[in-house]
């Protein structure tokens, strides 16, 4: 249902004012854009609901809801009321999507590297486990982690990834499960030095 | 006539909890009138509007129990002007300026603040039980005033309410000495929780029977809480993600085995799905289950788990469980009379979205079906007959296609047919929603056969102000009537004026009616108010009569236009 713009609404560039929850260059997931036209067109007689629909989606401007963004010609606009969803209710999705791990949305993190003079942002949903994650690490920062193991963290050299989570703790990556560590993590950090030893290491 | 003394009949009066039936025995003679009236102790008042507080405590001094209505119901569609009225303020200084007893309070769609709350918590010792549905205007620091001044507290219930959170120790204002409390729902709030006081006040209420948590509220605590309350009935379920392989996670295993108590479940307002399993002991005595406001659980992890409820007798979902889930539903909870179904996606068109199938397959496999509440994709004739056909017990059928004027998807015909199934074969239903495309035939139909339908919603359907009458002249039970982007004008609105005295109230928005037809409406009936909503800015000056009236909300009242409405409201 509702979604796509008319050339009407892209003219005033709707998507530039509207209010979304989401993280910023993220867009709303795509509806499947070979979806038929015909089964989203409004089949009726009533041609002034579209262009009342316009009409209100253009007054509503700073008001629009989140809009799908695929590319099939469907003369919809967002309408105003609809579907008949508490606004509670909308808001908690809207609050789950920008949370959820939908594979068009991403998760992007900041990762930081002690003595590195800026961060760089990855999307943990691209990376299938720890290994994935860690080698992808290794090269955009040119170090290279020890090896793993739950008694001594990691082995072997003097850096030792770890994430910050939801609890606001400073964690050892590799403890938990990847998809557990996906839904917690909220920012990454490479400890160097003394500092990463004193992480999971022997005293 | 009287053969026993007043006391007698009063204790005679007290079988009779109907307020019908009191309504009726009050009119026997003047003896019974006012026996009555000085006990009746519930009151309920479904538009705040239709009459005052001191006309309500004149005529029940006795009340006790009180519930308030507000806002129209399309207010929860951002149709309503947030600051439309539903005020419970002055019904609050009203009660408390005249020493009622207030026991119970119970408020859907109202505007409450923190003011209001303080006074309930200090003007009526004996207060006992607080229920807010869909309200606004309050925060934390209106909470702390009930949770500390309320000594014989024994319900909070918070539903879907805009609370603003002041991240306050509102927990911590239940003194040590409060041990009443049976029931406490607070999952609308977003603020964090302090869980500690949270444990104290769960240990130390033996009563507790009704629990439901925020997001705010983490497994390990869920687990203590657990282990403390093995009575709780009903549970909601706040944040539900730990590391399975913890031994928090093994001891909240063992807590939830000896909760045999457990009938009803909600909430799981941040889940990992691999958690769910922890739940499986409890699910084949579970009767009512809420996963509406779960986020991403997967359709196979949603069957898993409902296969397990095998007494199932209300079931809220989110559409990501599928026809193929809804199968699965129709094939496991044979006792299920409940179901709703949520869009996890209301603005896409994606493949979690169910169809006609899945409703059929329900129909098929839960015959004690009642109510319903179904958005989908598309709807056909042919599945509403077919569903028809199997659930005749129909109470509440509420149907929403996405797309409001979709029609049948298989034939392209409007729906008439299949919605005409539905009121013919369901003699008893008393709430219907419409959607999809619809004609003045399905209108007729409704006219004809819904006898005991009680409140409609209507959005874009119809082709004439021919409809709208068929629904006024035919339903003889009509009380609420809601109307959306219809075609209905003056002559479906002025037909039978007297009609509208019949019922709570009818909403019409971007319909043809024009001003002057609302304005003639409001001269002939004295005893209704006809509110019209305008938020455009424009329209002020150059009103005319000939102009469609953009919002229109009428309603009978005894005590005239209200004088709180906001500037672009006008009562005409």
């Amino acid at each position: 249902m509702g979604s796509g713009e008319g050339g009407y609404e892209k003219d005033l560039n709707l998507e530039a004012t509207e209010l979304r929850l989401g993280l910023p260059g993220t867009t709303s997931s795509a509806a499947a854009p070979d979806q038929e036209p015909e089964a989203r067109q409004a089949r009726n007689n009533k041609r002034s609901l579209v262009d009342r629909c316009e009409e209100e989606a253009s007054k509503d401007a700073s008001r629009a809801l989140q809009k799908d963004h695929d590319s099939a010609p469907s003369s919809k606009a967002q309408i105003v009321g609809w579907p008949p969803i508490r606004s509670y209710r909308k808001n908690n999705l809207q609050t789950k999507k920008t949370e959820a791990e939908t594979s068009s949305s991403g998760i992007y993190v900041k990762v930081s590297m002690d003595g590195a003079p800026y961060l760089r942002k990855i999307d943990l949903n691209v990376y299938k486990g720890y290994s994935d994650l860690l080698k992808a690490l290794e090269n955009m920062f040119k170090f290279t982690i020890g090896e793993y193991s739950e008694r001594e963290g990691y082995k072997g050299s003097e850096f030792a990834p770890t994430y910050e989570d939801k609890d606001g703790d400073w964690m050892l990556v590799g403890d938990v499960p990847w998809e557990m560590f996906m839904t917690s993590c909220k920012r990454l950090r490479i400890m160097r030095g003394s500092e990463a030893r004193g992480l999971g290491c022997a005293v | 006539m009287n053969y026993f003394p007043d006391e007698v009949i009063e204790h005679v009066f007290d079988f009779v909890t109907s307020n019908k039936d009191r309504n009726t025995i009050s009119l026997v003679c003047k003896s019974w009138y006012r026996i009555e009236k000085f006990s009746r102790q519930r009151v309920f008042i479904g538009n705040c509007y239709a009459i005052s507080p001191e006309r309500l405590i004149g005529r029940f001094p006795g009340v006790k129990s009180l519930t308030l209505k507000g806002k129209p119901h399309f207010a929860d569609f951002n149709l309503v002007p947030h600051d439309w009225g539903g005020f419970v303020y002055p019904w609050i200084e009203a009660l408390a300026r005249s020493r009622v007893n207030l026991e119970e309070l119970r408020m859907k769609r109202m505007v409450v603040t923190d003011d209001a709350l303080e006074l309930i918590s200090r003007a009526f010792v004996n207060f006992k039980t607080l229920v807010l549905v869909s309200c606004e205007g309050f925060t934390t620091d209106g909470l702390a005033a009930i949770a500390a001044n309320c000594r014989f507290l024994r319900e909070l219930d918070l539903q879907e309410n805009e609370v603003e959170d002041h991240r306050g120790q509102w927990l911590n204002c239940f003194p040590e000495s409060c041990t009443s409390l049976v029931s406490l729902n607070f999952a609308c709030l977003k603020g964090d929780i302090n869980l500690a006081a949270l444990e104290r006040l769960v240990a130390r209420s033996p009563n507790l029977k009704s629990l439901k948590l925020s997001r705010a509220v983490p497994l390990d605590t869920l687990q203590k809480i657990l282990v403390r309350a093995p009575q709780l009935v009903d549970l909601g379920v706040g944040s539900f993600v730990h590391d399975p392989e913890s031994e928090t996670y093994s001891k909240l295993l063992t807590a939830i085995e000896k909760c045999k108590s457990m009938r009803s479940l909600s909430g799981f307002l941040e889940v990992a799905a691999y958690c769910l399993p922890a739940i499986y002991p409890i699910c084949s005595s579970l009767t009512s289950l809420n996963l509406s406001y779960a986020p991403g659980i997967p359709g196979s992890e949603l069957t898993k788990l409902i296969r397990q409820c095998r007494k199932l007798q209300r079931l809220w979902i989110l559409d990501c469980i599928g026809d193929k889930g809804l199968g699965v539903v129709a094939s496991s909870c044979k006792d299920l009379q409940e179901l709703r179904v949520f869009p996890s996606d209301p603005y896409g068109v994606g493949n979690a979205a169910v169809t006609e199938e899945g409703l059929v397959a329900i129909s098929k496999g839960c015959p004690k079906l009642n109510s319903l509440l179904y958005f989908c994709q598309q709807m056909t004739n042919a599945a509403l007959q077919t569903v028809a056909q199997n659930c005749p017990n129909f109470i509440r059928f509420r149907l929403c296609i996405l797309d409001p004027t979709k029609p049948d998807s298989s034939t392209d015909q409007p729906l008439d047919e299949g919605f005409g199934a539905i009121v013919q074969s369901c003699k008893g239903l008393r709430r219907l929603s419409l959607s999809g495309l619809l004609t003045d035939q399905v209108f007729s139909f409704i006219g004809k056969f819904a006898e005991q339908l009680e409140m409609l919603s209507i959005a874009f359907a119809g082709n004439s102000d021919k409809g709208m009458l068929y629904v006024l002249t035919g339903c003889k039970k009509i009380r609420k009537l809601e109307i959306r982007d219809c075609p209905f004008g003056n002559i479906a609105l002025l037909t039978d004026v007297g009609k509208y005295e019949t019922m709570r109230s009818l909403w019409m928005s971007s319909c043809d009616v024009t001003l002057g037809g609302c304005k003639t409406l409001a001269k002939k009936m004295p005893r209704l108010n006809v509110e019209i909503i305008n938020e455009n800015e424009e329209m002020e000056e150059c009103i005319d009569d000939r102009q469609k009236v953009e919002k229109m909300y009428l309603y009978r009242t005894l005590v005239g236009p209200r004088k709180d409405a906001p500037e672009h409201v006008w009562t005409l």
